[in-house]
C-alpha cells in the first residue's frame, strides 16, 4: 500500500525596511547608487568606529510586531553573529539572537481550505550585508557596501503551513501589513522582501517534523510555489524509498525548475553569539508600544470589510484598490467628496492607473489631488461637461493638478446645453448628409452613430452625446 | 632642560602669558626625544613636520585669543590605538602598519579644540594585548628609570614618554590596568575614568565593554585637566555618558576631612612585595594624618576577577578584531589562493603571538558548546564583582591598595611566565570589571630605585572624587623627583 505524507512548512522572511538612513549610521538608506558612494567609516568597519541604533528601524519592527499580533520585548539586545565573509565588514553582522524585538505572533489567512492562524515565533531587527560581485575575466571580486548597514526584520514563522496555497496567502498577508505600515515596499524581484522556506516532510498520522532543508533564492511567488512542491517531490521520494533527508540549504534555480545544495549541516557554523557590548539594550517604554498603537492603520483585511458594508462597488473593485494603500485613501476621500463611489474607483483604476503605466510612476508619486477628481466627477455626474471632454481635463490634472472647475471655464470646455444651438447643430448636419438621411430612413441605424459623430464635430465635441442622440432620433424620424 | 620640568598646565600657563612659545615647548619634547629614543622607543611614529605645523597654528590662535583652555599649547603623545586623522595608527602590530585613519577618535578631537600639539603615536602591546609593552611589533619600550625593565603595558610608551620629558602628557586606554599598571612602572600618574566619561568612538577595540581612554600625567592637576578636556557626551558612542560633573579641576583641592578610605585585605594577600605593601600603607597613614579614616574590609570575589576578565576581554577581542581581514585595509598577504587563504595568510602573518592566543582563547570560549560555561559563568561573576564594590561603596567614599603587587619587571621575564604577567593585573582588573574610576600615583621608590604606585578607586562616576583624594596625597607626599633629573646624566654620558 502506498503510504500517505504530510507537509509542515515555516518561513523566515527578511524584509529591507525603509528608513531614511542605515540602522547603524547616518549614511542614506537608499538604492540604485554608483558602488561605495552610500558608506562611511562605521558601515564600512573600519576599526574604532562604533554602531549608533536608529530609532526609526526600531519603530517600524514595533509596528510590524503590533500589525501581526505579537508582544514587544520592552528589554531587548543586539548580538553579534560572528563569520568571516567579504561582504561582512566587521566580520560579525549585528543581529537580535537571545531577545528578539518581538515575539509570538500569529496572522489569519484564508484559503480554499477555510480559514487558519499562523504563528509567528519571532521579529528581530539586524544590518543587511553588502554586495559581492565576481569578474570571471580577472578572477576577482568586488565588493559593493552601498548595502551593508540597511536594517532587517526577519520574521519566523512556526512550521504550520502545508502547501504553496498558505505560504502564498502568509506571505501576501504579511506584505498588506507592512506595506500598509509604510515599513517596506517588501518587493520580491527587488530582494526587499526575502522568503526561505524550510519543509519537512513524514509520514501521515507521525505527530514529530521530519528532518527540513532550508530554501533560498525564491524571487516570486511563482518561484516560491515551484519550490515548495519541487522540495516536496523530492523529499517524499527519498523516503518512500527508504531513504533519509538531509539537513541542508538549497539554492532553488527557478529556470531549470530544480534545487541544489547550498551546505549541509555538517558544515554548519558555529557563528559564536554574544551579546554586542557596543549598543545599550533597547528599552521600550509601555508609552512608546502606546503610542505605536495609535498610530497602526486600519489594514487591509478590516479595510475591505468595511468597504463591502459601506460603498456599492463590485468586490473586485475592493480588492484592487485595497491592494495599494495609497491609492486606497485617495479612493477614500474622492468618493467622500464626490459622493459617487463607482465612478471614483473607475477613475482610479482605469485612467490613473493607465497614466501612471505610461508614465512609469508609483502611485504615491501622483501629483492631483481627491478634491480635483470628485469635482471633475461632480462635473460630469452634473452634464456640466461630457465624458470625452472630462478625459481630456483629466490629462491635464493628472499633470498638474489643474482645478477641473478652472479649466473647463477658462478652456470653454462647457457642455452646450441650449436647446436652441444643439438643433441648429443637428439641422446643420442633416441638411449637410442627405445621403445619410436615406440610408437612416431605409433602416439603416447604423448610420445614427455617424451623425452623433458629426454633431458634436459642429459642437466642438462638446455636446451632450446622450442628447444629441435622442434629438437625431427624433429629428430623423421626420425625414428630410 | 627647564621647560620639561613643568608640569602641562604650568607650561600652558607660561605659554599663554607669552613666556615660553609653543614651537619651544615642542622643540624641548622633540629634543629630548631625539637623545633618548635609542635608549627607550616610547613612540611608533613622530610626526616631525605635522607637530611643528600643529605647534604655528596653536601659536596663532593663542595670540589671536581663541585659545585660552589649561592645555593649550602642550605638545603631547597619543596610545598608538586611537585614531589619529591622517596619522599612522598601528596598534604596534604589524596588521595596521600602514593604517592612516581618515578620522580621529573623539577624545583626540576635544584635545586639540583645547589647543594640545600631537608629537607621535606612543609604542604599546600589540593591539594593548599584554602588560608590558613587550608584544608591539616594532620593538620593545623600556623604562626610562631602568632600561633592563619593562614600563609596563600596554600603555608602556605612553606611560615612558611622559617619565622621559619626551612629552608633557599621553592618552592611553585602560582595559584591565593598561594605564594605572604602566603609570605605576613608571613613577607617573595615570588614571581609567567611570566607564562611558570618555568617548570610545576612534579607540581601536580590544575589550569594549572594560575599556577607555584616560591620561597619562606628571601630576594630579595635569591629570584632572586632561580628563576635564577629553570627557564629553558622544553621540557617536552609544555606551557614552552625559556628565555634568566634569569640572575636575574646579574641586580638586576640596579637603579630603572625613573621607572614608577602605583598605580591601584582599588587596593586601600573597604577591605583594614588602616594599610595596609598606609604601602603599604610608601613603594611606598620610592621608590618615590629613583628615580621612582608614578601615580594613573584606572584598569577595576579586580573586576571580583574572579569569573572568580573561574570558570577557578575549571574547570581545575575538569578535573586535575580526574586522582585519586584508579585504578593507591594512597588512594583506602578498600570495594567495582563494579568499580563505587570503584570510588565513593575512591573520597568521599580521597578528603577534600573543593576540592570536587571546583570539583563540575568545573563539573558543564563545562556542555555542561553551557559552554558559565560560561566557555566560564570567558575566556571572563580573556581576557578583560589582555588587561587592556596590556594597563597600555604601560604606566607604574611596578604596586604596597598591596598583601592582611588584614593581616593573626585568624585560623578558614576563614573556617567560605569561601567568605571572596575567596575575600581575590583579589589582586593576576588577576595577574595569565593575566600570569604575581609578587612578594610580607614585607613593615610593623600591630598593632598586623605581617607583611603586599607589591606586585609588572611587564608585561609578566619583572620578572627582578620586582625583580629590590623589591630589591630597599628593600634596601630602611633596615633589617626586621625576627621572629625568635623576637619568639624565647618564644617558648624556
Amino acid at each position: 500500500m502506498e503510504k500517505k505524507y504530510e507537509t509542515a512548512i515555516g518561513l523566515e522572511i527578511h524584509v529591507e525596511l525603509s528608513t531614511k538612513t542605515k540602522i547603524f549610521c547616518s549614511c542614506p538608506a537608499s538604492f540604485g547608487e554608483e558602488p561605495n558612494t552610500n558608506i562611511c567609516p562605521v558601515c564600512t568597519g573600519m576599526p574604532g568606529t562604533l554602531p549608533v541604533l536608529n530609532k526609526k528601524a526600531v519603530e517600524y519592527a514595533i509596528a510590524v510586531g503590533l500589525g501581526t499580533g505579537c508582544s514587544i520585548t520592552q528589554y531587548s539586545k543586539f548580538d553579534r553573529k560572528n563569520y568571516f565573509y567579504p561582504d561582512n565588514p566587521q566580520n560579525y553582522q549585528i543581529t537580535q539572537l537571545y531577545m528578539p524585538i518581538c515575539t509570538k505572533g500569529t496572522l489569519e489567512i484564508e484559503t480554499k481550505g477555510g480559514v487558519k492562524h499562523i504563528s509567528i515565533r519571532e521579529i528581530h531587527l539586524e544590518e543587511d550585508a553588502g554586495k559581492l560581485f565576481h569578474d570571471q575575466e580577472t578572477h576577482s571580486s568586488f565588493v559593493d557596501y552601498n548595502r551593508s548597514g540597511i536594517p532587517l526584520i526577519e520574521i519566523v514563522t512556526e512550521p504550520q503551513m502545508e502547501n504553496g496555497e498558505e505560504v502564498i496567502a502568509f506571505i501576501k498577508k504579511l506584505k498588506f501589513i507592512i506595506q500598509y505600515l509604510g515599513a517596506s515596499d517588501c518587493k520580491l524581484q527587488e530582494g526587499s522582501m526575502r522568503v526561505d522556506v524550510n519543509l519537512s516532510v513524514r509520514e501521515a498520522g507521525i505527530k514529530e517534523l521530519g528532518v527540513r532543508t532550508e530554501m533560498k533564492n525564491l524571487n516570486s511567488f511563482k518561484a516560491i510555489e515551484r519550490a515548495i512542491e519541487g522540495e516536496r517531490e523530492r523529499q517524499q521520494k527519498i523516503l518512500s524509498q527508504g531513504g533519509r533527508i538531509i539537513q541542508e540549504t538549497r539554492r532553488w534555480d527557478d529556470e531549470k525548475g530544480l534545487s541544489f545544495a547550498m551546505r549541509g549541516k555538517e558544515d554548519a557554523k558555529d557563528y559564536r553569539y554574544f551579546p554586542d557590548p557596543d549598543l545599550a539594550p533597547l528599552l521600550i517604554s509601555n508609552e512608546w508600544i502606546e503610542e505605536m498603537k495609535e498610530r497602526q492603520p486600519e489594514f487591509r483585511t478590516e479595510k475591505i470589510a468595511r468597504y463591502k458594508r459601506e460603498y456599492s462597488i463590485p468586490d473586485y473593485d475592493i480588492e484592487w484598490l485595497t491592494e495599494n494603500k495609497y491609492l486606497a485613501d485617495f479612493f477614500e476621500k474622492t468618493a467622500e467628496l464626490c459622493r459617487n463611489p463607482k465612478k471614483a474607483a473607475n477613475w482610479i483604476m482605469v485612467e490613473t492607473m493607465h497614466l501612471l503605466k505610461e508614465k512609469e510612476m508609483e502611485p504615491k508619486e501622483l501629483k492631483y489631488s481627491p478634491e480635483n477628481l470628485a469635482k471633475l466627477i461632480g462635473m460630469v455626474d452634473k452634464k456640466v461637461i461630457n465624458g470625452d471632454k472630462a478625459k481630456e481635463v483629466f490629462a491635464h490634472m493628472f499633470e498638474q493638478n489643474t482645478d477641473p472647475e478652472k479649466y473647463v471655464e477658462e478652456n470653454g470646455l462647457k457642455a452646450v446645453r441650449d436647446e436652441r444651438i444643439l438643433q441648429e447643430a443637428v439641422e446643420e448636419v442633416i441638411a449637410g448628409n442627405p445621403k445619410s438621411v436615406e440610408d437612416f430612413i431605409r433602416g439603416k441605424e447604423k448610420v445614427l452613430g455617424f451623425f452623433v459623430g458629426q454633431t458634436m464635430k459642429v459642437l466642438k465635441g462638446r455636446g451632450d452625446p446622450e442628447r444629441i442622440t435622442q434629438l437625431l432620433k427624433e429629428r430623423l424620424k421626420e425625414g428630410l | 632642560m627647564g621647560l620639561l620640568n613643568l608640569t602641562a598646565v604650568q607650561l600652558s600657563a607660561k605659554i599663554k602669558a607669552k613666556e615660553v612659545a609653543v614651537i619651544e615647548a615642542l622643540d624641548a619634547a622633540l629634543e629630548q626625544i631625539e637623545k633618548l629614543e635609542r635608549h627607550i622607543h616610547a613612540y611608533v611614529t613622530i610626526d616631525w613636520e605635522g607637530a611643528r605645523r600643529g605647534a604655528e597654528e596653536v601659536q596663532e590662535k593663542i595670540n589671536k585669543g581663541e585659545l585660552k583652555g589649561l592645555l593649550a599649547g602642550v605638545p603631547i603623545g597619543v596610545k598608538d590605538n586611537i585614531c589619529t586623522e591622517n596619522l599612522l595608527t598601528t596598534c604596534s602590530s604589524k596588521m595596521l602598519k600602514n593604517f592612516l585613519p581618515p578620522y580621529s577618535a573623539q577624545a583626540v578631537e576635544n584635545l586639540k579644540k583645547e589647543g594640545a600639539v600631537i608629537i607621535g603615536k606612543t609604542n604599546m602591546d600589540e593591539f594593548a594585548m599584554g602588560s608590558t609593552t613587550e608584544t608591539s611589533a616594532f620593538g620593545v619600550t623600556k623604562n626610562p628609570w631602568n632600561e633592563e625593565h619593562v614600563p609596563g603595558g600596554s600603555s608602556g610608551g605612553s606611560a615612558a614618554a611622559v617619565a622621559a620629558g619626551q612629552c608633557f602628557f599621553a592618552l592611553g586606554s585602560d582595559t584591565g590596568g593598561s594605564i594605572r599598571q604602566p603609570a605605576s612602572y613608571c613613577g607617573i600618574v595615570g588614571m581609567k575614568p567611570t566607564y562611558g566619561t570618555v568617548s570610545r568612538y576612534g579607540l581601536i577595540a580590544y575589550g569594549s565593554s572594560l575599556e577607555q581612554i584616560g591620561p597619562l600625567c606628571k601630576d594630579v592637576t595635569d591629570c584632572a585637566a586632561v580628563l576635564e578636556g577629553i570627557t564629553s557626551y558622544d553621540k557617536k558612542d552609544s555606551t557614552s555618558v552625559l556628565r555634568k560633573d566634569k569640572d575636575f579641576i574646579k574641586d580638586l583641592k576640596e579637603n579630603i576631612k572625613g573621607m572614608k578610605i577602605g583598605i580591601p585585605k584582599d588587596y593586601f594577600g600573597k604577591g605583594l612585595s614588602e616594599e610595596v605593601k609598606e609604601a602603599v600603607l604610608g601613603a594611606a597613614k598620610e592621608l590618615e594624618k590629613r583628615g580621612a579614616s582608614l578601615e580594613e574590609f573584606d572584598l569577595k570575589h576579586v580573586s576571580y576577577a583574572i579569569p573572568a576578565y580573561y574570558v570577557l576581554a578575549c571574547a570581545e577581542a575575538s569578535s573586535n578584531l575580526g574586522r582585519f581581514d586584508g579585504v578593507k585595509y591594512g597588512y594583506r598577504a602578498e600570495e594567495f589562493h582563494g579568499l580563505h587563504q587570503m584570510y588565513k595568510k593575512t591573520r597568521s602573518q599580521g597578528f603577534g603571538t600573543e593576540v592570536k592566543k587571546r583570539i583563540m582563547i575568545g573563539s573558543f570560549v564563545l562556542r555555542e558548546a561553551y557559552y554558559e560555561a565560560y561566557y555566560l559563568k564570567a558575566l556571572k561573576v563580573r556581576a557578583l564583582i560589582k555588587e561587592e564594590f556596590h556594597k563597600a561603596f555604601e560604606k566607604y567614599d574611596i578604596l586604596l591598595g597598591p596598583t601592582t603587587p611588584v614593581t616593573a619587571p626585568k624585560l623578558g621575564d614576563s614573556l617567560l611566565d605569561p601567568m605571572n604577567m596575567y596575575l600581575g593585573d590583579i589589582y586593576t582588573i576588577a576595577v574595569n570589571l565593575a566600570g569604575l574610576p581609578g587612578i594610580s600615583l607614585p607613593c615610593g621608590k623600591d630598593k632598586k630605585g623605581l617607583p611603586i604606585g599607589l591606586q585609588l578607586i572611587g564608585d561609578c562616576f566619583m572620578d572627582k572624587k578620586v582625583l580629590q583624594a590623589a591630589y591630597a596625597y599628593e600634596e601630602a607626599r611633596g615633589r617626586f623627583v621625576p627621572c629625568i633629573d635623576e637619568k639624565l646624566k647618564s644617558w648624556h654620558s
